[in-house]
């Protein structure tokens, strides 16, 4: 997904919204403006002491009063350390405090989104919204902010000395911060321009790199070494030719404001330095001027740069709140919330028990774009039944799923669960008594005992033992070297794909739900423990309501009800010797994989 | 320094860029120093009445009209100013512009080396390459590399020219205030380099947590279908909080070690300033120094203390270029495949002998175990056996993939190690069972051998794949990006897509390596009747575990260990022992039963 670059302007109103999530930190705001003020005065102050130094010491050749002058700067560069001590430290706290909040809130928003948010968008587009755009958004507030208090206070404090010490020569030398701020502020937005597109060239590249790598077996095969390498190129070259466009940008910028500094500093040393002779200022008055006009251009600079920068945090900012505002959807009503609870209250006291009949009526859906998925779709299925949804890639069977477990739901008809349309019901007490396996099993990091704990977090070691007993587990589990205690890797990336389905199994056997949900569970198993599974299916199937996907018939032969799901209608149904001796859609998908299924078998020995 | 060896030879392109960028820091540099002494000079001996004690500035002064005309025309010295901020500016400019274009230069050269090198690094290397941390290195190493040559590397340059240039004109002016002056300039270097070399690990700590937030993300991000499903949301939310409070934790902890440093070392140098102005105030009150000199000494020391404060920390950071160079040069040492060492491109027909033919994978035990069989050009040779018996083993050897190890294969005659690499991948199209998609349009995809080729032969293609219908009902057909950017493709199209890119071709030789397992078995009957049609010329090798995919071929192999347990075509194995035969009376009872049921 190409990010979007809509931050053409500053847009106050959103920066004002921002505000409520800033109150929070408004005493560390305050305190830390405080201290920029007085760094900020306090680096005005240095040029005067060395005025000071010059006019009383130096012109008049006496080291009256060097001492306590010298006790005086001494305690200003003190003040002026644990100035910068706590304007580091606040700034800091800040930054990390802001971040983590906007994060936190954005992650519980994250959880209860319904799941068509996720269907449109990349766990990668998430993950740097979360991540990168939050870190710039909390940077550029805490430390914009030091900058620019610093930066303006800095202006006016020289300003304010300037015209103090003289007048004229105030208005003279500052005659060159109007070109100067507004150099600035066309430099440092170009600047940042340059460098974004530098990044996003750079974001190609990293992906050329991934696809060479990953593609390289097929790179070989296909011999495609040198186009490769030539399209690669053509990257390479563009990365630098604006590498080095967004430096020649950059490196203008400096000579730039050093000469209009220059010319300050000539004005200076010119009128300046005619007053001296004509001893309408004193030496010291002279030289402190000289240090303001090299001194000027440094918050000048960082005040552009603030400009610029807050451009670029504002489209983060919109990308993040974009996310925390986004509706949610699927919500429980307050009455019901009232009741039942929430996700994070639930009031488990008043939910009324699960026996597991469910009932679809007039069901009427479709995702995003308006193409119908099911239409006056009707099933009934009494407690303890288990159903098995037969279809092609796009048929319906999936949504039927996803509708029961109130991932979607319906746009028009009802869901019942135990005769009561399940909206009435709060979304957690249905997902407390569901369990569910998906076809690709989605484990966390950690050890086989947390991941099967997941599915209830008050079992005890013996319950997990015999979940995993019941599911056929605990043989391969123990005959790893740290048994229940061995980790499974980032997403379960240390085990097979077969013991990953295994320890899902485990996990919602754990739950003892009365709700049961396998979706293409077994497709990615081999044989051998698939003849294992089937057995542990029926033992778990056995008392729970239950709906199964799956492209493998043998799992789903011994279904009390067999679906075949055609383009959101039911166009067979019945238990599996039933749909064989129809000899229709089931029978021919029967017979064809167990042509393979047996093939395998024998070939495999 | 290896590294750095190695480093200067990826420099060597740029060399003369590098010398003028140096050359460019060295000018920057002496401009720079100059300004503060024409100021001096200007309110001591013009401004002032002293004599000019330099010879060279005496000169400048003449030249310009000397003391007397200049007193009344300072601006002349402001002009002169101006000029020297110019000069200064240019080769600032210069210093930044020329240095940037060889740091890149280098970085395009690495960048294109690595990628080059790594798509020629051997077939099993890619096997068991841990691709993440490849283009960690390929992307975050490299940038490491190239911060250290364009700014580090300069900025360092800088500093030296800097403190040497100021040391010089600082001794020349006044060798006591001197001595005063450069009094920090080790301690301050010595505790930024201490600071930011302990600090280090901090720096890596916080990278770890900043880790450890993101994956707990990505889990939940990826597994948010069981996350609902089990209800697990405050239980998520909680493991999240643990790992976003320690990271927000550390980093406050290296904010804070940062805040340390800052006032410590800001109040040392802010000291040191103060001395100098003390000391100057003392020093000038007894006659002993000029106000001139002493301006210049305190705009000098600013100039001094802010290099040698970043100097510190630039030599901590180029301790992890070094790393980096490191970590690349491991890649590049890595032996690549020559794809072209005898130049022999013989014309390729397609008849192919093997000659009991060993291979095993590195030092391990050999896969195959004297295969041999002949095939005509044009013939089909169907592979079945179980896993791991040597059925791809044995077709990767075909385009060179891995190399036997004894015996002989010889295509049309010639002995297939004496074929160039890419000529013989260039006849051979062979088709993966896990095929990579290249990010570019479906069209390009498809004629991704040969870009040249029309959209008449890539639909042509795309119909024999049986994937022209699927690639019709996309939004923007042949025309629709693949990949991440794009559309997700099922495993069966990803298959299909293959078939048509390699088909396109129209090579001598063609292996399907089981690449029809993700497709369904109708599919697959219509592509294998497309594919007859076509496949007039072609010598075709096909992997199967389905009967009727094998049944037509000329030659069926049943590999089992390594050995060619049985051959012969479909007549002659149904009337053996063996595996064939029960595979295939499974299948014909099975077909029986459906007869029975029909009856």
């Amino acid at each position: 997904m190409e990010e979007m670059d809509h931050n053409e302007k500053i847009n106050f109103s959103f920066w004002k919204n921002f505000l409520i999530y800033a109150k929070p930190y408004k005493k560390y705001f305050l305190f830390l403006a405080l201290v920029m003020i007085g760094v900020a005065i306090i680096d005005a102050i240095f040029p005067l002491m060395n005025k000071k130094a010059i006019d009383s010491f130096i012109v008049n050749k006496t080291t009256v009063g060097l001492n306590s002058f010298a006790i005086k700067y001494g305690i200003l560069v003190l003040i002026q350390a644990i100035n910068v001590w706590f304007f580091i430290a606040i700034a800091g706290k800040i930054e990390v405090k802001m971040a983590y909040s906007i994060r936190k809130i954005g992650f519980e928003k994250l959880q209860v989104l319904p799941l068509s948010y996720y269907d449109n968008k990349a766990v990668g587009w998430l993950m740097a919204r979360m991540t990168s755009d939050i870190n710039r958004l909390s940077e550029t507030i805490s430390w914009g902010l030091v900058d620019f208090v610093w930066g303006i206070t800095m202006m006016l404090s020289i300003t304010v000395v300037m015209f103090s010490l003289n007048m004229k020569l105030a208005l003279i030398t500052l005659s060159v911060i109007p070109p100067l701020a507004i150099i600035s502020v066309y430099f440092q937005e170009k600047i940042l321009m340059a460098y974004r597109k530098v990044r996003k060239i750079n974001s190609r590249i990293t992906g050329a790199f991934n696809e060479d790598i990953s593609g390289a077996k097929t790179t070989k095969t296909l011999v495609r070494e040198e186009k490769n390498l030539s399209e690669f190129t053509e990257l390479t070259s563009e990365m630098k030719d604006s590498s080095i466009r967004a430096v020649c940008i950059s490196s203008l910028y400096l000579p730039i404001v050093l000469l209009l500094g220059s010319i300050g500093t000539a004005l200076a040393l010119n009128f300046g330095g005619k007053a001296v002779i004509l001893k309408a200022i004193s030496y010291g008055t002279l030289v402190a001027f000289i240090n303001y006009t090299i001194q000027f251009f440094e918050p000048v600079r960082e005040l552009a740069a603030i400009f610029a920068e807050l451009q670029s945090a504002q489209a983060s900012a919109e990308r993040v709140f974009s996310l925390i505002n986004e509706d949610l959807e699927i919500e429980d009503t307050i009455e019901v919330i009232n009741q039942y609870g929430d996700f994070f209250n639930p009031k488990i006291e008043n939910w009324p028990e699960i026996k597991g009949e469910v009932e679809f009526k007039n069901i009427s859906f479709s995702y995003k774009d308006d193409e119908k998925i099911l239409e006056d779709f009707n099933l009934h299925v009494s407690p303890g039944e288990t159903i098995a949804l037969v279809g092609e890639t796009g048929s319906g069977k999936s949504t039927i799923v996803n509708l029961l477990c109130r991932f979607y739901e319906p746009n028009s008809g009802k869901i019942l669960i135990d005769s009561v349309d399940y909206r009435k019901r709060p979304q957690v007490w249905l997902h407390e008594n569901l369990g569910y396996v998906l076809q690709s099993p989605h484990l966390f990091s950690g050890t086989i005992m947390d991941n099967i704990r997941y599915g209830n977090l008050e079992a005890s070691e013996l319950d997990i033992i015999r979940a995993s007993k019941l599911v056929n587990a605990h043989d391969f589990i123990i005959k790893l070297e740290n048994g229940y205690d061995t980790e499974v890797g980032e997403g379960g990336s240390l085990l097979s794909t077969g013991q990953k389905q295994l320890i899902s199994f485990a996990r919602a056997v754990l739950r003892d739900p009365k709700i049961f949900v396998l979706d293409e569970a077994t497709s990615s198993i081999d044989t051998e423990t698939e003849k294992i599974i089937q057995d542990t299916i029926q033992k778990v199937l056995k008392g729970r309501t239950s709906f199964i996907i799956a492209h493998r018939l043998s799992t789903i032969s011994n279904a009390d009800k067999i679906l075949v799901i055609k383009k959101g209608k039911i166009i067979e149904s019945g238990n599996h010797s039933e749909l064989l001796s129809k000899k229709g859609y089931y029978y021919r998908l029967y017979t064809n994989q167990f042509i393979e299924e047996k093939s395998n078998i024998v070939i495999d020995g | 320094m290896r590294e750095l060896k190695s480093i200067f030879n990826f420099m060597k392109g740029s060399k003369f860029i590098y010398f003028l960028s140096i050359l460019s820091i060295i000018l920057a540099t002496f401009f720079t120093v100059v300004g503060p002494l024409l100021i001096k000079t200007t309110i001591d001996s013009i401004i002032g009445n002293k004599p000019i004690d330099s010879e060279q500035l005496a000169k400048l002064i003449n030249f310009l009209g000397g003391k007397v005309f200049l007193k009344n025309n300072i601006w002349i010295i402001g002009i002169v100013l101006i000029i020297l901020t110019i000069l200064r500016g240019m080769f600032l400019y210069l210093k930044n512009t020329l240095s940037s274009k060889s740091a890149e230069n280098t970085a395009k050269s690495i960048r294109e080396e690595l990628y080059d090198h790594i798509q020629k690094l051997p077939y099993e290397y890619h096997v068991k390459a841990d691709t993440g941390e490849l283009i960690q290195r390929c992307s975050s190493d490299v940038e490491t590399i190239r911060r250290f040559l364009a700014v580090q590397f300069v900025e360092v340059g800088g500093s030296l020219f800097n403190l040497i240039f100021v040391a010089y004109i600082m001794f020349n002016l006044h060798v006591k205030m001197a001595l005063v002056s450069m009094a920090v300039v080790p301690i301050i270097f010595v505790f930024a380099f201490i600071f930011f070399s302990k600090v280090q690990k901090i720096f890596l700590e916080v990278d770890e947590a900043e880790g450890r937030l993101s994956t707990v993300l990505q889990e939940n991000l990826t597994g948010i279908r069981v996350v609902k499903a089990f209800a697990r949301q405050s239980y998520e939310i909680e493991k999240f909080d643990k790992k976003n409070s320690q990271y927000r934790d550390l980093t406050f902890k290296l904010i804070k070690l940062l805040a340390w440093y800052w006032s410590i070392s800001d109040f040392i140098c802010m000291m040191q300033i103060g001395a100098v102005l003390a000391m100057g105030s003392l020093w000038a009150a007894k006659g002993q120094l000029s106000l001139g000199t002493l301006v210049a000494f305190i705009t000098y020391e600013s100039m001094l203390l802010w290099p040698v404060r970043q100097m510190g920390r630039i030599l901590t950071d180029m301790g992890k270029a070094i790393v980096s160079i490191g970590r690349i040069e491991e890649v590049l040492e890595e032996p690549i495949e020559i794809l072209e060492e005898n130049h022999e491109k013989p014309q390729i027909i397609g008849n192919i002998s093997f000659r009991n033919v060993y291979f095993g994978y590195e030092d391990k035990e050999s896969v195959l175990k004297g295969i041999s069989f002949d095939v005509k050009a044009g013939e089909t040779i169907a592979i079945l056996g179980p896993t791991g018996s040597g059925k791809s083993s044995l077709v990767h050897l075909l385009p060179r993939l891995y190399d036997y190890d004894s015996g002989s294969i010889k295509i049309d005659g010639i002995e297939l190690k004496s074929i160039d690499k890419k000529w013989i991948r260039k006849n051979v199209g062979l088709v993966l069972q896990e095929p990579f998609l290249f990010a570019k349009t479906i069209r390009d995809n498809i004629k991704i051998s040969n870009p040249r080729l029309n959209d008449k032969k890539v639909f042509e293609a795309a119909e024999a794949a049986s994937i022209h219908n699927d690639i019709s009902s996309f939004d923007k057909g042949y025309d629709t990006l693949v990949g991440e950017r794009g559309v997700s493709l099922s495993g069966g199209q990803k298959q299909r897509m293959a078939i048509a890119r390699t088909i396109i071709v129209e090579s001598p030789i063609v292996v399907f390596d089981d690449s029809l397992s993700a497709v369904d078995t109708e599919t697959d009957i219509a592509i294998r009747e497309a594919l007859n049609e076509r496949r007039s010329k072609s010598t075709t090798f096909i992997i199967s575990h389905r009967i009727s995919t094998v049944q037509d071929a000329d030659l069926i192999l049943v590999l089992d260990n390594g050995k060619i347990v049985q051959e012969g075509t479909h007549e002659t194995l149904i009337k053996e022992d063996g595996v064939y035969k029960r595979v295939y009376n499974i299948q014909s009872s099975f077909e029986d039963n459906i007869e029975e049921v029909n009856i």
